[in-house]
C-alpha cells in the first residue's frame, strides 16, 4: 500500500515536472539569452552565458540608450489602473446583480456578460475611430477604457456567481447594524471575496500587460508606448538586436511575476470558514 | 423596553400573499413565539418587523411610536440569525461592537458595553478568536451577544438553534430563558420547533399560510387548542385524531360512547392526546397493538382499533406489550377535544 502510494506520488512529480520545464522552457531561454553576445545566441541558443559569450551589452541599450523607464512606467500605469477600474466596476456590478431584484435585473446580467463571446478586437476600427474622435489618440486613457470594457465582462460573470454564495444574513445583519449599501460592499462583501477578487485580477491582468494590438493601433504615439511596442524599436527591417529584445522582455516579465506573488497570496481558501454554519 | 404593535400587515410577492391581516400587540417584555410550519409566513412576519422586508399594507410600532418607515437600524430592534451572520474577518470583540462603533459611540463606552455582554454570555476568554475559531453553541452566543450590546428595544430571533446540535438546543434554550428573565427585554422568536415554542414563550402565535390560527399562552394552546391544525401542532407524539359521530350529546366511536360534547349529531373529528390514554378495562377504544415502542420511563403503543383508525398512547414503562395482544385505552372526560367538520373546535 505505502509502496503504491509512493510511486503514484513519484509519478504525479514526474508529471507535474515535465510540465513545469515545458512551461518555463521558452522564459528560461529569454533569460539566458538575454546575457549573451549576439553570435552565441545564434551559434548555441541552449549554452549557458558563461566566460566569452557573457554581454550584458542588451541590458546597457535598454536601460540607458532608449526610453524604456517611460514604456515600462506606461505598461504599469495602464495595467494597474485598468486592473483597479475592472475589479471595482466589475465587483459593484456583480454584487447589485447578485443582491438587489429590479425589472430587467437578468437581461442587464446577460448583456453585461455578453463581451464575453465577442472578441473586442472584432471592434478595432470602430474602436479607433471612437478614441480618435473622443481625442484620445495617443493617449494612455484610450488604452485603459479598452482594457477595462475588455475585463469587465468575464469579472462580472465570475464575481456574480462567487457573491451569490455569500450569505444573505450577514448582509441583513450588517443593514441591522446600520451600514449603508456601500459600506456593507465595501466592509463585508469584499472582505469575503478576497480569494475571487486576486484570482480575477490575476488573469485580467496578463493579457493587459502583454497586448501588443491596441497600444500599436490607438496610442503609437512615443510618449504613450507600452513596454510591448517598445520593444519593437529593437526589431528593425534589416537588423534586430536581439539582446537588446530579449534584455527588455526579461525586464518586462518582473512586474508582473511580482503581482502574480502578491496576489496569490490573497488565493487563501476558507476565510468565509466559520461567518456562517459549514 | 417597549411594546410592539403590529395592526393589519399584509405582505405579498407578486401575485401570491404570503401574510394575511396579521394583528397582535406584544406587552413590554414578553417574550413572544412565532411558531408554525416551513413556508408559512412566520419568518417573513419577522424580517417585516426588523425592516428587512416592506410591508404590502399595515403598519409596526415599537414603544408607541410608528416604524414601518424607518430603516432598520433605526428601529430600535436586534436580530440574531439562523445563521449567526458573524463577520468572518473580525474576532469575536470585533464582531460584538461592530455596530456601535459604525454608530460613533465613544470607544470608552463600547468597551464597556461588550465587556458587559460578554460577561453575561461567558465569552471573555474568547475576545481574540475569529469566528471560525469557535464552536457552533459559541457562535451562536456571539450573535446573541452582538443584539445585547446594542441595547434595542425589541430581540428577534430568527430560529437561532436550529442549526446547533440536539444537546446543545436544549442547553441554549435554557441559557435564552435565563437571558430573558434577566434583561426582561420585549423579545419575538421564530421557531418551527413546537417544543422550543412551549418551553420559550409567554405567548405563542402559532403560523399557517400566512395567518394567525391561534395566540395564547403554552398551556392555552395545549389544553384548548382551537382547531385541528393547532392541536397537532403542539404537543409531541402528536394529537389523535379519530372520526367519530355525535348523537344526542354523545360522542361515539362506532357505537361505543367516549364523552359529552355540546355538538350537534353529526361526524365529528375527536382529538386525543396520547399522554392523556391510559389503560382501562372498560374503556372505549378496543384494538390490536401494531407497534410498541419502550423509551425506559415510558412507552408508546401503537394501537389499531377495530375499526381499522390508529391511535398512540404513551404510558409509563411499567408494562410491556407485544404486537398483536389485544389492549383497551381509557380517556377522561376532560381531555376529549372535539372538532366539528370544519375542523375548528367546539366549545364546551
Amino acid at each position: 500500500m505505502l509502496v503504491k502510494q509512493r510511486i503514484s506520488s513519484v509519478g504525479i512529480h514526474a508529471v507535474l515536472i515535465a510540465y513545469s520545464v515545458l512551461a518555463l522552457f521558452p522564459l528560461a531561454l529569454i533569460v539566458l539569452n538575454s546575457f549573451k553576445t549576439r553570435k552565441a545566441i545564434f551559434r548555441d541558443p541552449t549554452g549557458l552565458p558563461l566566460g566569452e559569450s557573457f554581454s550584458a551589452k542588451g541590458y546597457d541599450s535598454v536601460l540607458s540608450n532608449s526610453d524604456f523607464p517611460l514604456y515600462f512606467g506606461n505598461s504599469l500605469t495602464v495595467t494597474v489602473v485598468s486592473l483597479v477600474l475592472i475589479l471595482l466596476l466589475g465587483a459593484m456590478a456583480s454584487h447589485a446583480l447578485s443582491e438587489y431584484r429590479f425589472p430587467g435585473d437578468t437581461f442587464l446580467g446577460l448583456y453585461l456578460v455578453l463581451g464575453i463571446m465577442v472578441p473586442i478586437r472584432l471592434g478595432t476600427v470602430a474602436l479607433l475611430e471612437l478614441i480618435v474622435s473622443m481625442g484620445l489618440a495617443n493617449t494612455l486613457t484610450a488604452l485603459i477604457l479598452v482594457y477595462t470594457a475588455q475585463g469587465l465582462p468575464i469579472a462580472i460573470f465570475i464575481f456574480t456567481e462567487f457573491l451569490r454564495s455569500v450569505s444573505k444574513e450577514i448582509k441583513d445583519s450588517a443593514r441591522i447594524d446600520g451600514l449603508s449599501e456601500y459600506r456593507i460592499f465595501f466592509e463585508v462583501v469584499i472582505p469575503l471575496v478576497r480569494p475571487v477578487i486576486a484570482t480575477v485580477a490575476v488573469f485580467s491582468m496578463i493579457p493587459i500587460w502583454n497586448d501588443l494590438w491596441f497600444p500599436l493601433i490607438l496610442s503609437p504615439g512615443e510618449e504613450s508606448r507600452t513596454v510591448t511596442l517598445g520593444v519593437q524599436q529593437f526589431i528593425g527591417q534589416y537588423t534586430v538586436n536581439w539582446g537588446a529584445v530579449l534584455a527588455s522582455l526579461s525586464v518586462a516579465i518582473l512586474p508582473v511575476l511580482v503581482m502574480y506573488v502578491i496576489f496569490s497570496k490573497q488565493l487563501i481558501r476558507g476565510i468565509t470558514a466559520g461567518a456562517v454554519k459549514g | 423596553m417597549a411594546t410592539l404593535e403590529l395592526k393589519g400587515i399584509k405582505k405579498s410577492f407578486g401575485s401570491t400573499d404570503v401574510i394575511h391581516d396579521m394583528n397582535l400587540d406584544v406587552n413590554d417584555g414578553e417574550l413572544i413565539v412565532f411558531v408554525g410550519p416551513s413556508g408559512c409566513g412566520k419568518s417573513t412576519m419577522l424580517r417585516m418587523i426588523a425592516g428587512l422586508e416592506t410591508l404590502s399594507a399595515g403598519q409596526i410600532s415599537i414603544g408607541g411610536k410608528r416604524v414601518d418607515h424607518l430603516p432598520p437600524t433605526d428601529r430600535g430592534i436586534a436580530m440574531v440569525f439562523q445563521s449567526y451572520a458573524l463577520y468572518p474577518h473580525k474576532d469575536v470583540r470585533g464582531n460584538l461592537g461592530f455596530a456601535l462603533k459604525h454608530a460613533k459611540v465613544p470607544q470608552k463606552e463600547i468597551d464597556e458595553r461588550v465587556n458587559k455582554a460578554s460577561e453575561i454570555l461567558g465569552l471573555s476568554d474568547l475576545m481574540k478568536r475569529k469566528p471560525r475559531e469557535l464552536s457552533g453553541g459559541q457562535r451562536q452566543r456571539v450573535a446573541i451577544g452582538r443584539a445585547i450590546v446594542r441595547e434595542p428595544d425589541v430581540f428577534l430571533f430568527d430560529e437561532p438553534l436550529s442549526n446547533l446540535d440536539a444537546a446543545l438546543r436544549v442547553h441554549m434554550r435554557v441559557e435564552l430563558l435565563k437571558l430573558h428573565q434577566r434583561l426582561r427585554n420585549t423579545m419575538v422568536y421564530v421557531t418551527h420547533d413546537q417544543v422550543e415554542a412551549m418551553t420559550l414563550a409567554d405567548r405563542i402565535v402559532v403560523f399557517r399560510e400566512g395567518r394567525v390560527e391561534q395566540v395564547g399562552t403554552p398551556l392555552e394552546l395545549y389544553r384548548q387548542p382551537m382547531n385541528t391544525f393547532v392541536a397537532g401542532f403542539i404537543g409531541s407524539p402528536a394529537m389523535n385524531f379519530l372520526m367519530a359521530r355525535v348523537e344526542d350529546g354523545t360522542v361515539k366511536l362506532a357505537d361505543t360512547p367516549v364523552c359529552k360534547t355540546s355538538a350537534n349529531n353529526g361526524s365529528v373529528k375527536l382529538g386525543i392526546r396520547p399522554e392523556h390514554l391510559a389503560l382501562s378495562d372498560d374503556g372505549p377504544f378496543d384494538g390490536k397493538v401494531s407497534v410498541f415502542e419502550h423509551l425506559g420511563g415510558e412507552s408508546f403503543l401503537h394501537l389499531t382499533l377495530n375499526d381499522n383508525q390508529t391511535m398512540v398512547a404513551k404510558l409509563d414503562g411499567e408494562r410491556s406489550f407485544a404486537p398483536g395482544d389485544q389492549c383497551r385505552l381509557g380517556v377522561r372526560q376532560e381531555y376529549c377535544h372535539v372538532f366539528d367538520e370544519s375542523e375548528n373546535r367546539v366549545v364546551e
